[in-house]
């Protein structure tokens, strides 16, 4: 069983993403964004698959509007994928499982 | 998952789930191909997903949220036994008996199919739509008003769910200009009046967007008047466009006949296509209505029809 998805806050976001040792996927969301909540079950069910591989995160970004300012998010759904503390893709609206999948295969290490 | 079917689905807004309410309900055990995520209305439950408060569908006299509402419908094709796959189909082959429905690499046979693949938002056509969407161009106003509180945005066209964009995003936004092409609107009496009487909404006649300002996000968007010629930049940070939709059809193109707009013909009085045992329903056929309910009945008729046909198939000799 995977860690599963961790839910962000300014407070741990520097610590839990910038400094991480893997690959970091930050959704963010909102309760009231209909492609958002659609997306969630994708995003935990890719937690499960890739285990250790790479970390799914989320930031809510009615509790953090200073961390969606911070990375310019004017849309949301809106995935970021951090490595070694700098974000190295953007992908704005939600998405379906296979093409996530697709686009985090350069991040994951290659256990094939 | 089984993948002989007697009834597949392609499309889950409030035709293609009522016409899994139905099938199931008369035990057909339908498969619905609903669709993958995004943020535009093509995604599962359709159009619906990106509105707020649905007024006109009967039996909420106190309004529902459209995403609530949609899975309200999912929830009940799905108490019945409706099947779902959360993927776009690929490919059909409507030309072998089963029908051949793809999605990637997997094969579903089935005896009937109904189409209710819906219609997607028009973009503007701009070579600057790419570089900005995400960035302070928007296809979903309910996700993301929240970002230009305080700001002055626009919205283009001149329809229904341009003034409900314009009209939720004073939510947020001081000011929101409607920019339309032409010097009347499309949109129902009622959401006229109430854009007409907010005073946060201004609009600009006769205007089409001809150009997009801003590199890392939008700074302004270029309008021309339709009738002088003459452009400026009217300086707004969000640009949400709601100018029309267009029949999702690619799936069926050179299959099924359409009209000339592009829309999927049925028979009168019928949902049936030009292959028999194919039913068409919901906004992929209709042009005119185009009504949540309108959708939902037209989902109706296409499972019955099916039912019928896929009866009178078995009782007849081949």
């Amino acid at each position: 069983m995977a860690a599963g998805i961790v839910n962000l806050s300014t407070s741990t976001f520097d610590e839990r993403v910038l400094s991480s040792d893997t690959p970091v996927v930050v959704d963010f969301w909102a309760e009231w964004c209909g492609p958002c909540k659609s997306i969630a079950p994708i995003l935990g069910e890719i937690a499960d698959e890739l285990g250790e591989q790479i970390t799914v995160a989320k930031v809510n970004v009615d509790d953090n509007p200073d961390l969606a300012m911070r990375y310019n998010v004017m849309s949301i759904p809106t995935l970021l994928v951090f490595s070694g503390g700098e974000v190295h893709k953007r992908l704005v609206g939600a998405k379906g499982k296979s093409h996530l999948l697709q686009e985090l295969d350069e991040f994951l290490v290659s256990s094939r | 998952m089984n993948t002989a079917r007697n009834v597949v689905i392609v499309g889950s807004g409030p035709a293609g789930l009522t016409a899994a309410i139905y099938a199931a309900r008369a035990n057909l055990a339908p498969l619905v191909i609903e669709g993958e995520p995004s943020s535009t209305s093509d995604q599962p439950g359709g159009q619906l997903m990106l509105t707020t408060d649905v007024e006109n569908f009967p039996g909420f006299p106190d309004g529902i949220m459209g995403p609530e509402l949609m899975q309200n419908f999912r929830r009940q094709a799905e108490r019945f036994g409706a099947e779902f796959l959360t993927e776009k189909a690929t490919k059909v082959d409507l030309a072998v008996r089963p029908f051949r429905i793809w999605v990637r690499d997997t094969m579903y046979e089935s005896d009937a199919v109904i189409v209710s693949t819906g219609a997607r938002s028009l973009m503007l056509g701009l070579e600057a739509e790419t570089r900005l969407i995400g960035h302070g161009l928007s296809t979903c106003a309910t996700c993301d008003g929240f970002f230009f509180r305080g700001q002055h945005i626009a919205v283009v066209g001149g329809g229904d769910s341009a003034l409900e964009e314009a009209t939720f995003l004073t939510r947020f936004a001081d000011k929101v200009t409607v920019i339309h092409r032409r010097d009347e609107l499309r949109a129902s009496k009622i959401m006229q009046d109430r854009a007409f009487a907010n005073p946060k909404i201004e609009f600009l006649w006769n205007t089409v967007v001809s150009d997009l300002v801003g590199q890392e996000k939008l700074e302004g968007a270029v309008v021309q008047d339709a009738l002088t010629g003459a452009t400026r930049t009217l300086p707004v940070t969000g640009l949400f466009v709601a100018i029309g939709h267009r029949p999702n059809t690619d799936l069926f193109a050179g299959i099924l006949d359409t009209d000339e707009a592009g829309y999927l013909v049925t028979r009168p009085r019928s949902t049936a296509t030009n292959i028999e045992g194919v039913f068409a329903c919901g906004d992929v056929q209709d042009h005119t209505y185009r009504q949540a309910v309108t959708a939902a009945g037209s989902g109706c008729m296409a499972s019955i029809d099916a039912e019928r046909w896929l009866e009178a198939q078995h009782s007849s000799p081949t």
